[in-house]
């Protein structure tokens, strides 16, 4: 990791030895490009970067890259997320062409929800290539200046490339190989689905340690604070994927009426703490889903403030 | 094998809802094997249809017949003498079946009585599952005889993805997760390196995304 392979802001403030600190944001279900400027606010200075979803849960919203953009020209720096469900490599390779054309240079390359989940579960879904495929794709383009099809490319995109890891899907031993195989086909960065069960986080960043994982890509562990007791519950029991220990479901219930937010808050909070000192975690991934006005009060009492400024 | 359901029976009256004597007309091969299309389910839904007309006071005439195969212009050619007799012809074959039929009497018509579903086999008395999704291009040696492009919700080929959950698939918890099996076959096998590699994005000019397909055998031609 000598020369800088994007020259973004995140992967100055990896490479410099900070402990990072990302957001997230969903575009609008329309155009109202006004509420997501005033997101936009929440996060300005708060955080290193923000992850941008695309289509997320298979609902439609104002595409990631167009958000990415305005998000730029607002000075804060995008994580556009590129999903495999809606778009053939033609379109992905167009659309990372455009978004670095746009000042773009961070990307996180994700398989999708299935559009079952989504509004539109009639729709035919793509997967031309996968996650991993994509994440080889950006790399290609960006370190041989090639197109996948090998042909040059003129002006190569220079993306930092993410990857999501999920400690939590099945089969749980195959999870860390998984994510060495994203790192392998090019992820300089991962950002892990939302960590509730932290014993079992803990075995799996041993684990990435033990292999070195941590010194091929910078790790940062995901977390989404749980602003009621029926969010744990619902996350708990209906979203694939996701595991929410019996212990904190208790946590929030036992901190009385009214201040099940609160204690979701300093969980988060601990959480964060903890992350700071574990081995080979590089940074935080804060998801705080349609709770961005919440993420400065997040970042001051985790103590991620103020961010570092790397040239 | 092509596995295939029978249409619901309103759309089926609704395609024939102007004929006064129809055709029913099975097919011996992979809808008689799986119960959708062969001589049983022809008598089967020519009573249906005689009952329901019947009691719609506008009685139709309904014939049976079942074809060796409707995939075969040789055995599609028995119809020749008689497809003139009928207002329309229903089809219980495969898609293939009609588009054979059309082709072959193009004054006549001919309707489709089943939605085909899939290249799959019996897994229990009664019950079908997709085993093949037609690519063209074979891989599923490199994952012990499992198919992740037929038989994955995304067709992924470095699978799991994060939505695997207890050996279900995310899409609904009576769909196994493939990766799940293929992860755990190799491990149980101490063969999980086989997964350790970036497969390259596949070829799909083999698959319908190349357009119609044709396989010709250039001895078979001569």
């Amino acid at each position: 990791m000598s020369e800088l392979k994007s020259g973004s802001n995140l992967e100055k403030v990896l490479k410099a030895g900070h402990f990072a600190f990302t957001g997230e944001c969903g575009p609008p279900k329309g155009a109202n490009v006004e509420h997501l400027k005033e997101k936009f606010s929440f996060l300005k200075g708060n955080v290193d970067a923000v992850n941008v979803t695309d289509n997320q849960t298979a609902v439609v919203r104002m595409s990631s890259w167009a958000a990415s953009a305005m998000m730029v020209q607002s000075g804060l720096e995008p994580n556009y997320q590129m999903v495999c469900r809606d778009r053939n490599r033609l379109a992905m390779m167009s659309d990372i062409l455009g978004a670095y054309s746009l000042g773009i240079r961070n990307m996180l390359c994700l398989s999708g929800d299935h559009q079952k989940f989504g509004n539109h579960p009639q729709s035919k879904n793509v997967y031309d290539i996968d996650s991993i495929q994509l994440i080889a794709m950006v790399k290609k383009m960006r370190d041989e200046g090639k197109f996948l099809n090998d042909e040059a490319i003129d002006v190569a995109p220079k993306m930092f490339i993410g990857a999501a890891a999920n400690p939590f899907a099945d089969p749980a031993e195959y999870r860390v190989i998984r994510m060495a195989n994203k790192i392998e086909a090019g992820a300089d960065f991962i950002q892990t689905q939302c960590i509730y069960n932290m014993e079992k986080f803990r075995e799996f960043m041993k684990r990435a340690v033990d292999m070195g994982l941590h010194e091929k890509a910078y790790i940062l562990a995901g977390v989404t604070p749980m602003k009621s007791v029926g969010m744990a519950k619902y996350m708990a029991s209906s979203v694939p994927g996701m595991e929410v220990p019996e212990s904190l479901i208790k946590r929030l219930q036992g901190a009385g009426k009214g201040k099940a937010t609160e204690e979701g808050v300093k969980f988060a909070i601990e959480q964060i703490q903890e992350f700071k000192e574990m081995k080979g975690v590089a940074g935080v991934h804060l998801m705080a889903i349609e709770w961005e006005h919440k993420v400065p009060e997040l970042a001051e009492r985790a103590g991620m403030l103020p961010r570092p400024k790397v040239d | 094998m092509i596995v295939a359901d029978r249409k619901p029976i309103n759309e089926i009256l609704w395609m024939v809802g102007d004929c006064k004597k129809i055709l029913v007309l099975g097919c011996k091969g992979c809808v008689t094997v799986c119960n959708a299309g062969g001589m049983k389910e022809v008598g089967i839904l020519a009573s249906i249809l005689k009952i329901a007309r019947k009691k719609e006071g506008n009685p139709i005439e309904v014939e049976e017949k079942t074809l060796e195969r409707q995939c075969d212009p040789e055995y599609v050619e028995q119809l020749r003498d008689t497809y003139k007799n009928y207002d329309a012809v229903v089809s219980m074959a495969c898609g293939v079946g009609p588009q054979f039929l059309s082709a072959a009497y193009p004054d006549q018509k001919f309707f489709p009585a089943v939605n085909t579903t899939f290249f799959g086999g019996a897994v229990a008395h009664g019950i079908w599952s997709e085993r093949c999704a037609g690519c063209g291009t074979c891989i599923i040696h490199y994952f012990d005889g499992m198919c992740p492009i037929a038989r994955c919700s995304k067709s992924i080929q470095h699978g799991p993805c994060g939505g695997s959950s207890k050996g279900k698939c995310e899409i609904a918890p009576d769909v196994d997760c493939i990766w799940d099996m293929i992860v755990r076959k190799k491990t149980e096998q101490g063969r999980l390196d086989d997964l350790l590699m970036v497969r390259a994005a596949k070829d799909w000019r083999t698959s319908a995304h190349g357009g119609p397909r044709k396989s010709i055998r250039e001895e078979l031609t001569k």
